[in-house]
């Protein structure tokens, strides 16, 4: 068992290995002429310089609708942490296991349709 | 045709036997000897993983404009080599010689760093996949819930793209690649809690072993769970029709946009490499993985993967992108009530015929 997580590690080294060699080496033969309108903000149609201060930055508050989907998908991802290891004992735990589960699905059904019938899935 | 079978085992055995012998002659004690055989060897599988996983990216990046050139009626790309099959290299030699670009706003760290943590764990799902018999790397007993929470940490490096960027295009895609992996995740990860009830494991090994009577993909549950699973993959790596956060008609390259170079070239290396990945996960766990007759085992992989790919490309160059609100939808309303009664009936199915 150790043995197979230590070829992880080594995946894991391989795994920060693997991009920094193409950056590296692409450091050593690209050109480097920087410039102040090659460096500005990319924009479309626009001067970007003439904007004012405020809106060359863009780190702002950002809508709410995405944190109510964060907020589901994290109810649902650690459902999953409870369903996954009860799909694997299913065949050994029986009726009992079943009746549980569909109890557990029933009610995350529940809130998946309360969630729904309050608009929250809906993208406005 | 028992030889062509075990090549790549054999090989891996012959080198493990003459490591053996080298590193044992040093007069260490048999404990030493044979970790460091085993580091080794771990560093040769996974060197030998990524240069297979760049090859398949070189041809898949050729695939993919041959076969958009034979949907849209073109020739596609025939000057660079025979066929232009050398095509991708020449884009690699270029992203290697293009200058990089960083904007003056932008956050230097977050922005060198977003590439890396987009690809490393296209590179750390690898460990698990069994791309031939007894040819997975490492055959973890949590191989299901490894790749998926391994693959979930690239949105991470999307949004570190778009955040450290500091433009407006760039922030858009990377708050829409959030907002669709994670909900595109859900559905994902619940279809494919019936095959686990179906094999009883959730190592990709068994899993595979166990489809030898029967591939999971023509049972009706998993035929419903195969195509749950193959859509919320297709927007899980945002491939067209679900390529909001790219979007190039309304968000000029979405989280992409201030990339040039080599950056931008890792980018478009963990997409293809997330690409690859689901469908590769998809033949394990629906089509019987290395599964199938006459042919060798890591053969009929590469066959069963190459189908799903170009099914996907297929898709992508039929289908329009879809709107925000009908990718949302889609997901929470049709695909995880779907994929929910799915695990019922499947747990239903199971105590029905083992009882009658």
């Amino acid at each position: 068992m150790l043995d197979r997580y230590g070829i992880v590690a080594i995946f894991a080294l391989l795994a920060v290995i693997f991009p920094a060699v193409p950056l590296l080496l692409s450091w050593v033969i690209r050109p480097k002429k920087p410039n102040q309108s090659k460096r500005a903000t990319y924009e479309c149609g626009l001067e970007f310089e003439d904007f004012p201060e405020e809106a060359q930055n863009v780190w702002v508050q950002f809508r709410v609708q995405y944190y109510l989907f964060a907020l589901i998908f994290v109810v649902f991802d650690v459902e999953v942490v409870y369903l996954y290891p009860w799909a694997v004992a299913y065949s050994a735990l029986g009726l009992f296991a079943l009746v549980e589960m569909i109890v557990f699905l029933g009610i995350l059904l529940l809130a998946l349709a309360y969630a729904w019938r309050n608009g929250l899935l809906e993208w406005t | 045709m028992d030889i062509l079978n075990k090549l790549f085992t054999n090989i891996y055995d012959a080198i493990n036997a003459f490591l053996n012998g080298l590193i044992g002659g040093f007069g260490l004690t048999a404990d030493a000897v044979s970790a460091i055989v085993a580091a080794v060897m771990g560093l040769l599988v996974g060197t030998a993983v990524l240069l297979f996983g760049v090859g398949v990216v070189l041809t898949l990046i050729w695939l993919e404009r041959k076969v958009a050139a034979r949907v849209q009626d073109r020739v596609g790309p025939n000057r660079v080599g025979p066929f232009g099959l050398i095509q991708p290299v020449a884009d690699t030699v270029k992203m290697f010689i293009k200058e990089d670009i960083v904007p003056t706003n932008a956050d230097g760290l977050v922005h060198l760093l977003a590439p890396v943590i987009a690809l490393a764990p296209a590179v750390l799902a690898f460990v698990v996949v069994p791309f031939g018999q007894g040819m997975a790397p490492a055959d973890l007993n949590i191989g299901v819930l490894w790749i998926i929470s391994v693959s979930s940490i690239g949105t991470i490096g999307l949004f570190m793209a778009g955040y450290g960027s500091n433009n407006k295009f760039a922030l858009l895609g990377g708050m829409r690649a959030v907002a669709q992996a994670i909900s595109y995740e859900v559905p994902q990860v619940l279809t494919i809690v019936p095959i686990i009830l179906l094999a009883g494991s959730m190592s990709l090994v068994t899993i595979v072993q166990k489809q030898s009577a029967i591939w999971y993909v023509f049972l009706p549950v998993g035929l419903i769970a195969f195509v749950v699973y193959y859509i919320s993959a297709l927007a899980e790596v945002n491939r067209t029709p679900f390529d909001l956060p790219e979007g190039e008609s309304e968000i000029v390259a979405g989280h992409h946009t201030e990339y040039s170079g080599m950056k931008f070239g890792l980018f478009y290396l963990a997409e293809y490499f997330n690409f690859f990945i689901v469908c590769t996960v998809a033949t394990t766990l629906f089509l019987g993985g290395w599964q199938g007759p006459f042919l060798p085992s890591w053969l009929w992989f590469i066959l069963k993967t190459y189908g799903l790919i170009i099914l996907g490309m297929w898709i992508r160059m039929t289908i329009p992108r879809f709107r925000v609100d009908q990718l949302m939808k889609f997901a929470w309303q049709v695909l995880v009530p779907i994929s929910l009664v799915n695990i019922i009936l499947t747990a239903l199915l199971l105590v029905f015929f083992k009882t009658g």
